[in-house]
């Protein structure tokens, strides 16, 4: 043992307010310990009147004190109980006024979690690098037959379907179900992918389920269900979960929407869109009626006759006698200025007209337009004049 | 050229698409007049055919059993 040095002056006495914080501050300004995923048995979990969470997390040989405020705590989809198995993260400090130093938890995961993520990850870098996420095919522009698979009483379904309704009803859909959650739902939801894609041939299957933790999400994040995914003929469009959930599913689809909503819209064309373009096109078809195309020339006409005087009259004379030859073509083709006189248009199945009773035999169908509606007849005898 | 197909069989983006070319045929003003009286005419049917399938439109939803056979949902 060394001796003690009589004239080394004495350390300055503090106080423990003073201590306390000191060590308060160390541990603070280490970044590893504001950075900890801590894993362990919850024990002495309590919940008081002012909503924040104390328990203690603790293993064979040590305990860590630890605290949930309640703005994070009131976040928390389930509440821990006495021992479970689970992580925490969070930051760790001293609480002064008993000396006691503890974990300030934000974040609990289920013990396990960690290493589906790890898992996760290796399985997504496995099938990258195999190549397997390269699709990215277009979406077909007027989907006929749309394919689902899914739980065939979840919500998504529902969801799904309500925007299809909404958005596309020219569409037919055929769903596959098949359980999305639980031990053999990866191989079912795989073989509900090919099944479909074998027998209804969609041009596009969606594949979708509601949101859930990792692990009710681990069919989409499954080898089979990618590989089932990529051997789709259909393009496929995956919806899994909520926005911020992305699946080994997602990456190997040919396009990956945030929510099963989400997915049906992204792969339809709107109806209103569809109603929108229609009116267009009848519109400018509406300007384009033969009579609307005589005024347009006669004006035409107009124009040339006053600006080009002596010059331009002979051609003027040229096209008014057009148009007067097309003004008289088109009243004499007008089907309606003729069938209005009592007149009808006799035609052939195939569309010719009839002008001789020999071009058709006896028991041929002939259609027949009057003014108002068509006829459909049958020849019963022919006779020449 | 083709004969122009039943209208009552076209689906509706093919009659649009159709009815598409017919506008642009007819904006063109290439072609007599008989020719556009004819255009104008499909195309009038064609614009109706597609607004009878939309206000028609009704989802169908079919659902693929274990044996492959489709059958009609609820």
């Amino acid at each position: 043992m060394q001796q003690m040095d009589l004239f080394a002056p004495e350390p300055k006495t503090i106080t423990v307010t003073e201590l306390t914080r000191g060590l308060r501050r160390a541990i603070e300004s280490v970044d590893v310990f504001q950075n900890l995923w801590v894993q362990g048995e919850v024990s002495n979990f309590s919940r008081p009147q002012s909503g924040h969470w104390y328990f203690t997390l603790k293993d064979r040989d040590a305990a860590l004190p630890c605290v949930m405020w309640r703005s994070t705590a009131e976040l928390q989809a389930q509440v821990p109980m006495n021992g479970d198995q689970i992580e925490v993260h969070g930051g760790l400090s001293i609480y002064e006024a008993q000396g006691r130093y503890q974990l300030y938890v934000d974040e609990i995961r289920s013990a396990g979690e960690g290493s589906l993520y790890q898992k996760f990850i290796e399985l997504k870098n496995r099938l990258e690098a195999e190549g397997l996420f390269a699709r990215n095919r277009s979406l077909p522009a007027w989907p006929q037959r749309i394919g689902i698979v899914t739980s065939a009483t979840g919500a998504a379904l529902q969801d799904v379907l309500h925007t299809l309704e909404r958005r596309y009803p020219l569409a037919e859909v055929v769903l596959a179900p098949t359980q999305v959650q639980g031990p053999s739902a990866a191989v079912l939801v795989a073989e509900a992918l090919g099944m479909l894609d074998q027998f209804a041939q969609p041009e596009l299957i969606l594949l979708v389920r509601g949101g859930g933790s990792l692990e009710d999400l681990a069919a989409f994040n499954s080898e089979i269900v990618a590989r089932a995914i990529v051997r789709t003929r259909a393009v496929l469009v995956s919806g899994v979960g909520h926005e911020t959930d992305v699946t080994i599913a997602d990456f190997a689809a040919d396009l990956r929407a945030p929510t099963p909503t989400a997915a049906a819209e992204l792969a339809t064309p709107d109806l209103q869109e569809l109603q929108a373009r229609l009116a267009t096109l009848h519109s400018r078809l509406q300007r384009q009626t033969p009579i609307a195309k005589i005024n347009r020339a006669r004006q035409q006409l107009d124009e040339l006759s006053l600006r080009s005087g002596r010059a331009l009259a002979q051609r003027t004379r040229w096209l008014r006698a057009t148009l007067q030859g097309h003004t008289a073509r088109l009243q004499a083709l007008s089907p309606l200025a003729v069938l209005e006189r009592g007149y009808a248009v006799v035609r052939t199945a195939d569309g010719t007209l009839v002008r001789q009773a020999s071009q058709v035999q006896p028991g041929a169908a002939l259609d027949v337009r009057v003014q108002r509606g068509q006829l459909h007849v049958e020849v019963k005898e022919t006779k020449d004049d | 050229m083709a004969k122009p197909k039943e209208i009552s069989s076209l689906s509706y983006d093919q009659a649009l698409e159709e009815l598409e070319s017919i506008v642009q045929q007819l904006e063109a003003e290439v072609g007599d007049l008989d020719a556009a009286l004819a255009l104008y005419e499909r195309g009038q049917a064609l614009s109706q055919h597609c607004s009878t399938l939309l206000e028609q439109a009704e989802l169908r939803v079919q659902q693929l059993g274990s044996d492959g056979e489709l059958t009609p949902l609820e």
